[in-house]
């Protein structure tokens, strides 16, 4: 198991390596400078324009660049500055992801709550009245567009029923960010509850079911213990990757709801060719992706006791 | 104890706070003619400034309605275009290329330092160094000595531009380059602004927390979500606020914006988004907005392209009337814009009406035999570049489907993803054909809408139209002893723009905002901006 981690772990580094070098080429490729950008339609004094191009070193060839930037960042945590604004992008960081960790633990804890009852309540009723009603709501929430979605929740709820605020004011505020949360986490709740139906519908009728049953336990292990853990797996492997998804930010719920996440920034970054502030954001997001997927692994093998990690 | 502390002066200051704002509810009594509440903050919808908040380095709508309300610059204008002097005495000339600037006496910063004649020759020299990498340097490119502080090639010579001298505490002077009669509208931009000495212990610092001499004192800046600045009791301009303070709120997306706005979250929009305009005025009854600002549309030609090359006017001048203007300002920008009738917009001194005759009418037999007449078009094809982000996809197609309809030309969109990659194309001289150009005021007067678009070498000019005699008109406008003889002159380079299209006039723009009914005497200024400083709060 400890082996099993650890070599996991070292091939973290070549994927994040080749991930952080794709992206830092990809901005680099798209046309466009972020220094002639800040100066719009006017023409720039040539002299400002080189200090400001030394000062960031975009004078130099994109390899050196990059070479530079990660030395600073693994060594001195140092993930450069925006050139726009001047700011660090580490503190740009320390804005938007807390603010998205909030909506996206939100959103994935009412997804994988909601969408796992569901999911049992139809795989165990398979085919009846219940089932059809949970499969006809998921496949209406997987068919809207989640911006109509979006702009329905705000008519409804804040303006007809005046129950929500529009739009967020204050982050930290959790009744604030649960409508915006609802709506992101409805199309994948679909998702989980589609799977966890056919999953457990399937291993109801498997062999160790019908032993449990027979041994005569009481019921509530039955489902609980030896349908659940069974059942979870393909799950799980869902969320997992739907949580380094959330993590990613939601650009459209976020600019709906008008809140300042992960989402909002990668846009602006993007538009902007912020090389230094996208390829901080990204690193980010692929340390967390890299952990998901570790995790999602691991639990495989405390779920089902078939699978071992030598 | 430290957190007992703070916590302790929390409840103090919130206690403050809540008896300077009286609590303002429980009166609503629904009377729209309620008094004013000379302490009242308001909420103004704004994005996140670009830059830090420094007056030489802002030049985007984000950023300067902040820098304007923070800050207070020599002179101003007012609505028709005409001078009015803010932090001068008086701007005087006996030659257009010497200026004697008198300060009002007893102004001071919002730290309480006082505003001397060195708080502004320092700062335009600071800001017009590239060491100090200022966006807006080049503003002071007209001042004798610029080109020894930021030579196009090579170091530095000089540090300070030698036209600028302090006279006294309360004078100093501005000699330029050469004579430019309009000299004192461009004292009005942001970049003119002075700055306080605690700037230049570090000038990064103080673009987060500005010191101005403006209307309004900086208090707050929550990056990305709101900026926050209160009424400056010391003022001594002509603008005073006659409200307690603004809260600029910050808003990714205007939509979202405008339902605050009817839900009584926000208190005045700059501009409304596209899906509410055919609703807005509906909803908002007599606190909607609808006016004309000075900025136009334009499509602008490639002259360096094989295609325009040697054109003949003519055939520009036939595109031009192959354009309905009047069908598509109403049609498909809903009303937005306002079809233009010559190269200058509204609400700049030196406005006319009709300025280019007859080649922004729709009249699509005539636009076809000129056309003929030039040599028809090279190709018969033209292509339209924009940027696909900015909203224009729209009006782009049905230009061209305008001027395909009334002359078989065949006319294409050439998008291009985003603003970035459009100004990129520009720059390296890559358009195809034809551009899409929007041009907002600098300062109100006629020259900026002429000298800083049209002449061979300025800076705006990147199309690179270049035409000897229009060239000639300019230099001889710019010699003009006066300001009248000066604009009069201008307006005759206008008239004559016809003759040589080095762009194709569309429309100008309009504000469509609106406000709450928390706030009262919301008026917008040429650059499209809410006049903060007017906008009065109810009780």
């Amino acid at each position: 198991m400890g082996r099993y981690v650890a070599r996991r772990l070292l091939q973290m580094i070549p994927v994040f390596i080749g991930t952080t070098l794709l992206i830092f080429l990809m901005v680099y490729a798209l046309p466009g400078d972020p220094v002639r950008g800040l100066f719009g339609d006017k023409g720039a004094d040539p002299a400002v324009l080189k200090a400001l191009r030394h000062e960031y070193g975009l004078d130099q060839p994109v390899l050196v660049q990059y070479w530079h930037y990660m030395k600073d960042m693994v060594l001195h945590l140092d993930f450069g500055t925006e050139i726009a604004s001047g700011r660090p992008v580490t503190e740009i960081l320390g804005d938007a992801f807390p603010v998205t960790l909030r909506l996206a633990g939100m959103a994935f804890a009412i997804e994988a709550v909601l969408g796992i009852v569901l999911g049992v309540i139809s795989g165990m009723r398979a085919g009846k009245a219940v089932d059809t009603v949970i499969l006809v709501v998921t496949l209406l929430l997987i068919s809207i567009p989640i911006f109509v979605l979006g702009y329905i929740f705000q008519t409804v709820f804040a303006f007809k029923l005046n129950l929500l605020d529009p739009s967020v004011s204050d982050a930290t505020d959790y009744s604030q960010l649960l409508m915006p949360a609802i709506v992101l986490a409805s199309v994948s709740l679909a998702y989980v509850a589609r799977l966890t139906r056919t999953s457990v519908a399937e291993n109801l009728r498997a062999d160790y079911m019908r032993t449990a049953i027979a041994k005569g336990l009481p019921r509530r292990r039955v489902v609980g213990v030896h349908l659940m853990r069974n059942s979870l797996i393909p799950v799980v492997t869902f969320l997992g990757t739907d949580l380094g998804a959330l993590m990613g930010g939601a650009i459209v719920t976020e600019g709906i709801f008008n809140i300042h996440g992960v989402g909002g920034t990668i846009y602006q970054a993007i538009i902007r060719r912020e090389g230094t502030t996208l390829v901080g954001l990204v690193t980010i997001l692929v340390l967390v992706y890299l952990f998901c997927s570790l995790i999602v692994d691991l639990l495989y093998a405390v779920l089902d006791p078939r699978i071992r990690y030598a | 104890m430290r957190g007992a502390k703070s916590a302790k002066w929390v409840a103090i200051a919130a206690v403050v706070a809540l008896g300077a704002t009286a609590c303002g509810g429980g009166n609503d009594d629904g009377d729209s003619k309620a008094a004013a509440d000379p302490n009242g903050k308001f909420s103004v919808e704004v994005g996140e400034p670009q830059h830090p908040l420094q007056p030489a380095n802002t030049m985007e709508s984000n950023g300067s309605i902040v820098i304007k309300s923070l800050f207070s610059g020599l002179v101003d204008y007012d609505s028709s275009g005409k001078i009015v002097m803010v932090n001068a005495q008086s701007v005087d000339t006996k030659d257009n290329k010497t200026f004697t600037v008198k300060l009002k006496s007893g102004w001071k910063f919002h730290d309480g330092t006082p505003v001397t004649a060195t708080s502004y020759v320092k700062a335009w020299n600071w800001a017009a160094s590239p060491a100090n990498k200022q966006t807006n340097s080049f503003w002071f490119s007209d001042i004798q000595g610029y080109d020894d502080v930021a030579p196009a090639k090579g170091k530095a010579k000089a540090d300070t531009m030698s036209g600028l001298k302090v006279v006294d505490d309360n004078t100093f002077t501005i000699t330029l380059s050469k004579p430019i009669p309009y000299f004192v509208y461009k004292l009005g931009y942001e970049v003119f602004d002075p700055l306080p000495e605690s700037f230049y212990k570090d000038p990064k610092a103080a673009g987060e927390h500005p010191v101005g001499n403006g209307p309004y004192k900086f208090v707050s800046w929550q990056h990305n979500k709101q900026i926050e600045v209160a009424k400056y009791d010391g003022y001594k301009g002509p603008n005073a606020a006659k409200n307690g303070g603004v809260v600029f709120k910050n808003y990714s997306k205007l939509e979202t914006a405008y339902q605050d706005l009817k839900s009584g979250n926000l208190d005045v929009m700059r501009q409304v988004a596209p899906r509410d305009l055919p609703v807005y005025k509906q909803d908002l009854g007599d606190r909607a907005v609808d006016q004309s600002y000075s900025a136009i549309q334009t499509i602008a030609v490639a002259f360096y392209t094989k295609q325009w090359k040697d054109i003949d006017p003519k055939v520009l001048q036939g595109l031009s009337m192959a354009i309905d203007r009047d069908t598509i300002t109403k049609t498909v920008l809903q009303g937005t814009r306002e079809p233009a009738t010559g190269w200058v917009a509204k609400g700049v001194l030196g406005y006319q009406p009709d300025a280019a005759g007859d080649i922004t009418k729709y009249d699509p037999a005539k636009a076809k035999a000129l056309i003929k007449e030039g040599g028809g078009v090279p190709g018969n094809k033209i292509s339209i570049q924009y940027n696909a982000d900015g909203g224009h996809k729209e009006w782009v197609e049905a230009v061209c489907g305008s001027i395909t309809k009334a002359t078989g030309v065949k006319c294409t969109g050439d998008s291009k993803p985003d603003f970035q990659s459009d100004t990129n194309a520009r720059d390296n001289k890559q358009v195809k054909s034809l551009y899409r150009s929007g041009w907002v005021l600098d300062y109100p007067f006629i020259s900026n809408f002429i000298r800083d678009l049209f002449g061979t070498k300025s800076d705006g000019n990147q199309g690179g139209f270049s035409n000897k005699k229009v060239d000639d008109l300019i230099a001889k406008a710019d010699a003009a002893g006066t300001l009248e003889e000066s604009e009069k002159l201008y307006q005759q380079v206008e008239k004559e723009l016809v003759n040589y299209m080095p762009s194709i006039p569309l429309w100008y723009y309009k504000v469509n905002a609106g406000y709450s009914e928390k706030v009262s005497g919301v008026k917008y200024a040429q650059d499209g901006d809410p006049i903060l400083t007017g906008i009065q709060v109810k009780k």
